[in-house]
């Protein structure tokens, strides 16, 4: 058995178990670490397949990003999860049995499956033999497709957007300066002059 | 040796379980939103693994767009649970039926 053998069975055997602990865990922030666990292992995976920059997207971008959100939010929300979990043992047998049919029929899919020779000669955008994996990815995703790119971004700024509307509060009882309010005051209806009457008051 | 047939049992493992947590944890939304990552994360294993193994570069170019869809699922997924969080102080899915008429 090769190193790389031996590396792909560490990797998959790992996460595979992780990604088991993230559905059973009791506790949600122990599911966001083993999450985190499944994350790292995978680029791993990703590494041995030669995608470099994939894994180093998926540990910036899951682990740092996504997989931090989660806990922010598990450990932000005050919630008893010890009730959520109640029907764990109730959806078990169906949720196995459904587990092991899918499970079969996509290894009994995939297992045979070997790609034929006219697949490996249609290939679009075949990988350059002398590049790095960052270049290669660059110089097709710039070009050919840089309109799904651009899409890309769009989703992007959607979505922070859309979190920043759903979140953003505002106090009703919490002074703040808004500027363009006081840029807008004219002397007028700042300034009232009254007549006081002596010994009255206003 | 390592074929393409091995990283696709593994991804077919590990959508499966994405499935079965979505099952099991019907309760708990935040469970069910990492499950939903799990099974994004089947999928670009598949991409990749298909892109490696026939030398087209296309696999992961769709991998890297999978994973900024997954990212925003998981921002407005989170935003969205915060903010039923603070209007009726429970993430239970079957307390979620305030539209219902």
């Amino acid at each position: 058995m090769t190193v790389a053998s031996a590396f792909f069975y560490l990797f998959s055997s790992v996460m595979i178990a992780s990604a088991f602990m993230v559905i059973a865990a009791r506790n949600p922030v122990h599911s966001v670490l083993f999450l985190i666990l499944a994350f790292v292992n995978a680029s791993g995976l990703f590494i041995l397949l030669g995608a470099e920059f994939l894994a180093m997207i998926l540990v910036v971008v899951y682990v740092g990003a996504v997989a931090v959100l989660f806990l922010f939010v598990v450990m932000m929300l005050d919630v008893d999860f010890a009730e959520l979990k109640q029907g764990f043992l109730q959806y078990l047998p169906v949720g196995a049995l459904i587990g092991v049919i899918v499970a079969i029929e996509l290894v009994l899919v995939v297992g045979g499956f070997t790609p034929s020779s006219a697949t490996l000669a249609a290939a679009r955008a075949p990988t350059p033999p002398d590049v790095s994996n960052t270049m290669a990815l660059g110089l097709v995703l710039y070009t050919k497709h840089v309109y799904f790119f651009q899409a890309a971004g769009m989703i992007l700024l959607t979505a922070m957007i859309g979190a920043i509307v759903l979140t953003l509060r505002h106090k009703p009882d919490v002074k703040r300066q808004d500027i363009s309010e006081q840029n807008a005051r004219t002397r007028e209806e700042a300034m009232e002059i009254r007549k006081v009457p002596s010994r009255t008051g206003v | 040796m390592i074929e393409l047939n091995h990283y696709l049992t593994v991804a077919a493992l590990l959508f499966t379980l994405g499935i079965c947590g979505i099952i099991l944890n019907r309760k708990n939304i935040i469970i069910i939103l990492m499950s939903v990552e799990l099974i994004l994360l089947a999928v670009n294993i598949n991409l990749v693994a298909f892109s490696s193994f026939l030398g087209d570069l296309t696999g992961q170019v769709f991998s890297l767009f999978i994973l900024t869809v997954a990212a925003a699922e998981a921002a407005i997924g989170l935003a969205i649970l915060v903010t039923y969080y603070r209007n009726r102080g429970s993430i239970a899915v079957e307390d979620i039926n305030m539209m219902k008429g």
